[in-house]
């Protein structure tokens, strides 16, 4: 008798026939790849793998997509002479960079920036195509465009930190560029270039909801969880006929902290957290070196950034001074 | 199922533990103990961290060896006495004699004499480590006394970079640039490389050396007003200047915080004061790299060059070697007053035997024009 758990559970309700799904519309594509069975992702998800739709949307974004990876992947190669020891040794440190300063908004040689351009035109054009797949596979099912526009929060933020602000601040030179670390680098760089990004009130909200959708998540799948034994995972249900699986769960919370979500509202919390993330920091990228030079300075002027008391004996610039030598 | 329950819990604590270990190899993640020490306004995390087990063995590195006893000032003049002493000729016999025994134990205590003397005749310039070593106890000379805002008054000596080595351990050449070969594909942009010392394994631009402390490019990126006024500094600028701060932060074995307030690096009313004394010894590198190491580019042998030809050059690994001050702040410069004055060299000074010396005399010349540093940005 198989019994249930409350973390992993080990019952796997398959079916001998494995299905295709609803019956297509017109002007669509066949699926691809019979489905079969995966005991071990059924552990985690569902056991049946495929058919996966492909599509003519789908091709053309996993074309670009490869072909963006394969750019990206063959200058690594190429800086490390062709080695693909020292490729997989120093994969973290390798990079493509986007171009030099001095090249402004200009096309520059391959070598220095023009095969990153090229990457970033590919990578764009398969995340578009990517998102209008969703888009259309998720009309095909008769469902609502929810996971169509937040996919759309986070190429907010993409196309702002690749092509809108680049553009704005007139250099291609401010793109992030494709590496492990050296796009950590830059990030670190891009604060201290712009006088500390903590004082960005939007990139103060990004991690707000950042957070708060880590938190959101662990809340709303623990409090799942620990009404399954009543049924709880039936949420859909719930909504519309709320049982004691609900009625325990919204206790709780009121109990804890007074205030609880349903059933149906926690997803809308769940969403706009998640969406809100990318939305408010594209908006605070955006308005770095654009709109803002300084961050700090920013906050002082607008309050936010309390004075200390001073405890080092007052520093002048030494620049300012005329050296006495 | 309670097997593979465990197997997953066993694997999942091992990796961990693996993790962790293999993390102490590799610097960034440090075992405990670490002990944090307060330097600026509560709450404003302006601390230093420290770790006892690893400040240990640094601390016995960085001992100054016990002085030579003072010698007589009495008695007739060096210059008056050996021939060919350009620069120490005004201290007495004595005074000489114990200069030259603590440079010896400073720089060449295992090759003795004979590393830059010919044994036959100790006073000719026939060795390059002569000519060299001359320069450099005048290079001594002018830290001490014209570089005081960097060095204030605990100065150097030879040995706060030679350690006891004939050449110091801390060194840099400027790197050679990448074989781009057809120029087509695989730049690496002079960053991305790991194994760069100079950036302490970081994908930064690695050459900032050559960028500041041979030339004077802007250190400074981030903007002085609120709203845009025209700094035009990139992002890659910021990455030079970040790898600088990494040179220097682990040159020192301090935080950022040492120097700076890190809510706004840039800003000289809220830094430490050591912020003050790092600026002039950029400074001071770039003064020590243009008008002594450079100078003696012709001098040293092509084995002593770096791989594109350049001569060795300093940096502030080169005295501080991992400590804050080097030696720890030990005053050894006070038993050498030698080595505190600036000595007028005049060409030719002292009694003959300088013959194939030109350059070494050239350089002298120019030391004593007195070339300043640019007070750059």
């Amino acid at each position: 008798m198989a019994d249930y758990q409350n973390l992993f559970t080990t019952v796997q309700a398959t079916s001998r026939h494995l299905h295709d799904g609803v019956p297509l519309g017109p002007y669509n594509s066949s699926r691809d790849f019979k489905p079969w069975l995966f005991h071990l992702l059924g552990r985690l998800g569902n056991a049946q793998i495929g058919p996966i739709y492909l599509g003519r949307l789908g091709l053309a974004s996993l074309f670009c997509g490869l072909l963006w990876f394969t750019i990206i992947g063959m200058n690594m190669l190429a800086s490390v002479d062709w080695s693909p020891i020292q490729f997989v040794k120093q994969l973290f440190w390798l990079s493509l960079d986007p171009p030099s300063p001095e090249y402004g908004l200009s096309i520059p040689p391959m070598n220095d920036g023009g095969w990153f351009l090229i990457a970033g035109f590919f990578f764009l054009a398969s995340v578009l195509l990517w998102w209008a797949r969703m888009y259309t596979r998720a009309r095909e099912l008769g469902l609502g465009t929810h996971i169509a526009w937040a996919f759309a929060a986070a190429i907010w933020l993409t196309v702002v930190l690749g092509l809108l602000r680049p553009i704005l601040m007139g250099s291609w030179s401010e793109a992030v560029p494709y590496g492990v670390f050296s796009h950590l680098d830059w990030t670190a760089a891009f604060s201290l270039r712009y006088g500390n990004l903590f004082y960005n009130p939007f990139h103060a909200l990004s991690i707000v909801f950042l957070y708060g959708s880590a938190l959101l998540f662990a809340m709303h799948g623990a409090t799942i969880l620990a009404v399954g034994r009543y049924g709880g995972e039936r949420e859909i249900e719930q909504i519309v006929d709320r049982g004691t699986a609900s009625e325990r769960a919204a206790l709780f919370w009121r109990w804890t902290m007074g205030f609880n979500a349903t059933m149906e509202s926690v997803h809308r919390w769940a969403w706009w957290f998640a969406v809100l993330c990318p939305l408010t920091g594209g908006i605070g990228i955006l308005l770095t070196g654009t709109v803002v030079d300084n961050w700090y300075l920013w906050a002082v002027k607008h309050g936010v950034a309390p004075p200390y008391p001073a405890v080092y004996p007052p520093q002048v610039d030494p620049a300012t001074l005329i050296q006495p030598r | 199922m309670n097997i593979i329950q465990r197997l997953t819990t066993a694997v999942i604590a091992l990796g961990t533990l693996l993790a962790l270990a293999g993390c102490e190899r590799g610097a960034p993640f440090e075992r405990p103990p670490v002990d944090s020490v307060q330097s600026g306004y509560r709450g404003t995390g302006m601390l230093q961290v420290y770790n006892p087990r690893i400040l240990e063995p640094q601390i016995e590195q960085n001992q100054p060896p016990a002085a030579l006893p003072p010698a007589s000032s009495e008695g007739p003049k060096a210059s008056q006495v050996y021939q060919n002493v350009k620069v120490l000729g005004d201290l007495s016999v004595a005074e000489f004699a114990r200069h030259m025994t603590a440079i010896t134990a400073w720089v060449s205590p295992n090759e003795g004499c004979v590393y830059c003397h010919n044994p036959a005749n100790f006073a000719e310039d026939s060795k390059y480590t002569k000519v060299v070593a001359r320069r450099m106890i005048q290079m001594t000379q002018h830290i001490n006394v014209d570089w005081q805002q960097h060095v204030s008054n605990t100065g150097v000596t030879c040995y706060t970079c030679h350690r006891g080595q004939p050449v110091p351990s801390k060194i840099w050449f400027t790197a050679p640039g990448q074989n781009k070969g057809a120029d087509f594909i695989g730049n690496k942009n002079a960053q991305n490389t790991p194994d760069q010392d100079s950036v302490k394994g970081a994908s930064l631009p690695y050459d900032h050396y050559t960028e500041y402390f041979k030339e004077a490019k802007p250190i400074r990126v981030a903007g002085n007003t609120a709203l845009p006024t025209g700094n035009r500094a990139s992002i890659q600028q910021g990455e030079y200047t970040y790898g600088l701060m990494m040179h220097m932060s682990d040159s020192l074995g301090v935080n950022c915080t040492y120097c700076h307030n890190s809510r706004n690096f840039g800003d000289w009313s809220q830094s430490p004061p050591q912020r003050t004394t790092a600026w002039y010894g950029i400074r001071m590198v770039r003064d020590l790299n243009l008008d002594y190491m450079e100078d003696l580019t012709s001098i040293f042998p092509v084995g002593r060059k770096g791989p594109l030809g350049d001569v060795a050059k300093v940096n502030c690994a080169t005295c501080h070697q991992g400590a804050y001050k080097p030696l720890y702040g030990a005053k050894m410069a006070k038993d050498h007053p030698e080595l505190t004055t600036l000595v007028q060299v005049v060409a030719g000074a002292g009694a003959g035997g300088g013959a194939g010396d030109a350059q070494a005399v050239k350089a002298a010349a120019d030391a004593v024009a007195g070339t300043k540093p640019a007070p750059s940005r």
